[in-house]
């Protein structure tokens, strides 16, 4: 079906502000890409560019192979997604999902048919003569949603879609939208801070950072094998510890682990499940800070000798206890250097 | 822990004691109006008067300047409106949305009107308007009043526009339309009523407005305001002025009842920021 293409894109805004810096990307056919990115990271900025709602300071943006760079957002064959909905207040439901379908002069009954069938879609079957206003949070992003899909729109573009929803509804419309995506088979550029919300829905996750891409992988990749020490803090929970490598060994306050590397800086970067606690009596590596019981798993806090902090996840939080000393045997790790993965083990 | 008592509901006292002395500061001089101008004797004591009837209803009425005046007054106020919305509201659009040099000293510039004592600004303007030839004349009024709505036109449509969700005339670019299809569709029925109520008060304002239709259009142009101090002030007739002054509630009213079923109390609040 659709091909997005986004090459050599980039974005000065009138201060000089870089957002967006010689960014570029494919999105497949049917594909669902999360950019994923802290706020400035100049994520939202890319998607406004696509739907052209920001014109681009160079580069080029396509549509299976068609330029639309500079095109304005109503000759543009994407649909967009607003963060606060953006529905029209003054019309119902209908008069919403119909007004893109009344500007391209459809016939009445053709718009009714798809209006109808569109609501159906995101679960909102007879809903057309309510008014938005009467209509929860989460079914008025629904009705956002179907509004985008009725015209059948080559491109999908979501703006951090379910920001103003609360947790519960966050999970479930996330499912639903996945669902819808899957069915349609519609290509997806969806712009989101939460890394949940990237890790659960895309087929490919782009981390960005300052307008550029930090890694774009499949999401188990991005979790698994981050590939700068940015990406290894920023997703998931990550112990990241600064120190220095001599004669194949890692030293950082007391804590030491070999890594065979170069002599020189480095980042150890450590997962809370793959760090190793033992209880001992004296002269272990850390100290525990804090213990907490989530039922399922426990989180100990502890603390290097200069107050570095370290998380581990234990299966038996009641064996660890406020100011007791632990050994520390980290099972994987990945180390960096200036930006760069440099070992994993 | 959960209490079964229901919380008493509080009569407030002092706010009904408000609401009527309110009420009866507004509607007692408006109900000794309306009296007066069915009377044909009243004389004190009486707390009623001794003979009701239509008499200065119909030598009011058959009065050939009235009838100028009202047919002026109406043509006045059309005018004025219609030319401040035409200049005020692409101005109040582009106060909202654009961003130019001066803009915030232009912005405030249009309280200056009403930040000084009018009268003596009337009488500057007056002046002026001596040298062009525009006293007495029908688009002398025409100006000075256009100068009395430029506040409501401007400020009000300003926050109307700036309330508008720039997401929601985005989203309808998104499905298609053009700029000016997203400010006919969306943006002016979003600001509509808070705009309705600008109109509305400007030409309501412009009806009433005595001053500068006083000076500047004196003595060619008699509107219905002046034309009332003219009779209150040559006949010691009360109830030509109660007629007259019965006569122009019709506007206000008309308006009154169109802003209750088109606006609602809260475009009115928001406009002010409220």
């Amino acid at each position: 079906m659709s091909v997005l293409n986004i090459s050599n894109v980039s974005k000065v805004f009138p201060g000089g502000t870089v957002a967006v810096d010689n960014f570029s990307l494919e999105v497949a056919d049917g594909e669902l890409v999360c950019l994923l990115g802290p706020s400035g990271s100049g994520k939202s900025t890319l998607l406004r560019m696509v739907g052209g709602f920001e014109e681009p300071s160079s580069g080029l943006i396509t549509i299976d192979g068609e330029d639309i760079t500079h095109l304005p957002a109503e000759k543009r064959p994407t649909g967009m997604v607003f963060q606060s909905h953006a529905l029209w207040t003054h019309m119902n439901v209908f008069k919403n999902l119909a007004f893109g379908l009344k500007l391209r002069r459809l016939p009445a009954d053709e718009i009714k048919r798809r209006v109808e069938g569109v609501l159906e879609l995101v679960g909102l079957g007879g809903y057309g003569t309510r008014h938005v206003t009467q209509l929860s949070g989460g079914q008025q992003q629904r009705v956002a949603l179907a509004r985008s899909l009725v015209l059948e729109p080559k491109i999908l573009l979501l703006d951090e879609p379910f920001a103003s929803l609360d947790q519960h509804l966050r999970e479930r419309l996330r499912e639903e939208v996945r669902d819808i995506q899957q069915r349609l088979k519609i290509t997806t550029l969806f712009v989101t801070h939460g890394q949940d919300e990237a890790l659960s829905m895309a087929d490919r996750v782009v981390v960005m950072r300052d307008g550029k891409i930090e890694q774009a992988d499949r999401p188990d990749v991005v979790y698994r094998e981050p590939r700068t020490p940015f990406v290894a803090g920023f997703i998931g929970t990550m112990n990241l510890l600064e120190g220095t490598v001599a004669n194949g060994v890692f030293n950082r306050a007391g804590f030491s682990f070999p890594l065979p590397v170069a002599d020189g800086p480095a980042i150890l970067a450590i997962r809370p499940e793959a760090l190793d606690l033992a209880a001992v009596s004296e002269n272990g590596q850390a100290k525990v800070h804090r213990v907490t019981d989530y039922g399922t798993h426990g989180l100990v806090d502890l603390e290097l000798p200069d107050a570095t902090r370290l998380k581990a996840s234990v299966a038996h939080p009641d064996m660890f206890k406020t100011g007791q000393s632990v050994a520390l045997t980290p099972r994987a790790i990945a180390a960096y250097r200036d930006h760069a993965l440099i070992h994993k083990s | 822990m959960t209490t079964l008592a229901q919380p008493r509901l509080r009569i407030d006292w002092l706010g009904i004691a408000f609401a009527i002395l309110l009420s009866a500061a507004i509607i007692l001089p408006l109900l000794v109006v309306a009296t007066w101008a069915f009377t044909e004797v009243w004389r004190y004591p009486n707390v009623i008067p001794q003979q009701f009837g239509l008499r200065f209803w119909g030598a009011t009425l058959n009065r050939s300047d009235v009838w100028s005046a009202l047919t002026l007054s109406l043509q006045l106020s059309t005018v004025v409106t219609l030319l401040s919305a035409a200049i005020c509201l692409p101005a109040a659009y582009a106060f909202a949305r654009l961003s130019f040099p001066g803009r915030s000293i232009l912005f405030f510039s249009f309280l200056a009107g009403h930040a000084f004592p009018k009268f003596g600004l009337l009488i500057a303007i007056a002046a002026i308007f001596l040298q062009l030839n525009l006293i007495g004349t029908f688009w002398g009024v025409v100006l000075i009043q256009l100068v009395g709505t430029l506040l409501f036109m401007i400020w009000i449509p300003v926050a109307a526009f700036q309330g508008v969700d720039r997401r929601m005339e985005e989203a309808a670019r998104d499905v298609g339309a053009s700029p000016l299809r997203v400010f006919w569709s969306i943006t002016l029925p979003q600001a509509g009523p808070t705009i309705a109520a600008a109109v509305l008060l400007s030409f309501v304002g412009t009806f009433y407005e005595t001053e500068g239709a006083w000076l500047i259009g004196a003595p060619g142009i008699r509107t219905m305001p002046v034309l009332m101090i003219s009779f209150i002030n040559n006949q010691m007739v009360v109830q030509y002025g109660a007629v007259l002054s019965l006569i122009l509630w019709v506007p206000s009213f008309i308006a009154l009842m169109f802003a209750r079923r088109v606006i609602g109390g809260g475009a009115f609040a928001r406009g002010f920021g409220g």
